[in-house]
């Protein structure tokens, strides 16, 4: 069992990238974010060891503020909706 | 999000021109307008986007990549050739970086990779490089009837400037037969094209066998790895390849940038196609494009932490689509090898069906009957020709491109809308009627008039 705090940061992340993802205006990179977000954590969900753990953390701040500066620029140049939606 | 109501398809406009054979009774409704200009305005009518299905085209590039490369479009703008001034330093270490990126990928060592502008360009440095740099000695090259237009062109090109090139055949699975290359190598060749992975019919020739062949008997083998890169693992070492050209934008990179992978150790030289202040070792002077470098260097690092997870998802679809089509309906061909393929390029022959007025049937996909370099064209592919499809089949297919950004929702809309098109195209089809009757079609000698 990892340490509560470190477990409380990892929900917090999850649920950051995955509001942050379900911004992009795009279909597919929109889809393709939260799934790729979910299956991220899932695969990582054994992950034990703090010093991993906290390296993963580092990784996912730094693609959330990845996500949330992609998402401004679509949203700049604004996507028609496909077919499928 | 899913929208209610919207219904995409409306009756098709079919301009009698364009038909390379009479099969519809639609001809009634005939227009002089190109069919391009038809589907453009069915689309913009009903303002919404078709999905993506091309992706052997081209691929979108990655939110990653182009997050990688905005500095560069921005800040960071300086010539990566200059010597003297912290504005080169930076943009020079950004190019490195991504010069190790694309090595990193390949199993290659970073010295070994010149960036180019896309895979033809690599293509026409390798092949016309290699042959005039050895031509004293060599003039014969050897390539297969299945690559790419710009790999044929370059040999066509050598072929006027004396060189003998021969073009061989692939067997009805479109895979090369190693004992033909074997015997086909002779002491006056210099060089062996072959691609990784076909783009029209994605199927996956044997390179490290024909590897093993080229290294033992002393003559370079480049391979176009554009389609193959960064989705099925590949190694230059373990698959002993001299020479490989790679694309940027058929890896979720920016279009326009490609690299050429030229080994060090056994050297392999080759003479420049363009010359000037010499970088890229002397091989591709003219100064090389940081931001595009990048991109490029950042879509092959994804690439390859994503490259099992891709795999994965990109097989899972293609069969979801393929075995929906073909439990829907009957006389679907999969064209190419069954087994030694990329998963992501489906090429589906529907017989009696004519692959372009599917095409304009499928209006609210992106797809395309072959390569982009020659959609425009009504000739069937050549491809599919020297797979020995016949010439009704070539007529009939239709090539299906799954990529990273696929969703299931995407892969069942189009399987669905294909059949529900190949049914009623089948249904007004005469050929269709006949063989319902049990006639042969091989059988009726058609007359011209």
């Amino acid at each position: 069992m990892m340490a509560a705090s470190s477990r409380s940061q990892v929900i917090s992340l999850y649920k950051a990238m995955v509001k942050a993802s379900s911004r992009f205006p795009s279909y597919n990179y929109r889809t393709y974010a939260l799934r790729r977000v979910r299956d991220a954590f899932r695969a990582n969900g054994k992950v034990e060891d703090p010093r991993a753990v906290e390296k993963l953390l580092e990784e996912g701040q730094q693609m959330l503020a990845l996500i949330q500066r992609q998402v401004s620029i679509g949203q700049m140049y604004g996507a028609q909706r496909t077919v499928v939606e | 999000m899913l929208s209610s109501g919207r219904t995409v398809s409306s009756r098709l406009l079919r301009p009698a021109s364009w038909l390379p054979f009479r099969l519809c009774p639609e001809r009634t409704a005939v227009s002089s307008m190109p069919k391009e200009l038809i589907k453009k305005h069915e689309l913009e009518k009903d303002e919404l986007r078709p999905l993506y299905m091309d992706f052997q085209a081209t691929t979108p590039m990655d939110p990653r990549v182009l997050d990688a490369m905005l500095p560069y479009h921005v800040n960071y703008y300086g010539n990566p050739h200059s010597r003297t001034h912290a504005y080169g330093w930076e943009s020079e270490t950004a190019m490195e970086t991504a010069r190790k990126q694309v090595a990193d990928l390949i199993g290659a060592d970073p010295r070994e990779i010149i960036f180019t502008s896309g895979a033809t360009e690599s293509n026409n440095m390798a092949i016309k490089g290699v042959a005039r740099f050895y031509k004293a000695k060599k003039r014969h090259v050897i390539t297969t009837q299945t690559e790419h237009k710009c790999v044929l062109d370059s040999c066509r090109v050598l072929e006027a400037e004396g060189f003998t090139i021969s073009y061989l055949p692939v067997q009805k699975n479109g895979l090369l037969d190693l004992e033909l290359l074997e015997a086909s190598i002779g002491p006056e060749t210099s060089l062996v094209s072959v691609m990784t992975v076909n783009n029209e019919i994605g199927v996956k020739q044997p390179i490290k066998e024909i590897g093993q062949i080229c290294r033992s008997k002393g003559v370079f083998l480049h391979t176009d790895a554009a389609q193959a890169v960064g989705k099925i693992p590949m190694s230059v070492t373990d698959w002993k390849i001299d020479l490989m050209s790679i694309s940027g934008h058929k890896i979720y990179g920016p279009k326009g940038v490609g690299a050429l992978y030229v080994r060090r150790r056994p050297r392999v030289r080759l003479e420049p196609l363009q010359n000037g202040g010499g970088q890229e070792r002397g091989l591709r002077s003219g100064t090389v494009p940081t931001p595009l470098a990048v991109g490029l260097g950042a879509a092959c690092s994804i690439a390859q932490k994503e490259m099992e997870y891709d795999e994965q998802r990109v097989s899972m679809l293609a069969n979801r689509l393929v075995q929906k089509i073909m439990s829907e309906i009957p006389d679907v061909i999969l064209n190419g090898d069954p087994e030694q393929r990329y998963s992501g390029c489906v090429n589906l022959s529907f017989a009696y069906v004519e692959g372009e007025s599917l095409l304009m049937a499928l209006k609210d996909v992106a797809l395309s009957s072959g390569s982009a370099c020659t959609s425009a064209s009504l000739e069937p592919s050549y491809v599919l020709r020297a797979i020995g499809a016949d010439e009704d089949l070539a007529h009939s297919s239709i090539r299906f491109g799954i990529g990273r950004f696929t969703t299931e929702e995407e892969v069942d809309y189009t399987a669905e809308k294909c059949i529900q098109q190949v049914r009623r195209l089948r249904e007004m089809s005469p050929l269709w009627e006949m063989v319902q009757e049990g006639i042969d079609l091989k059988s009726i000698k058609w007359t011209q008039h």
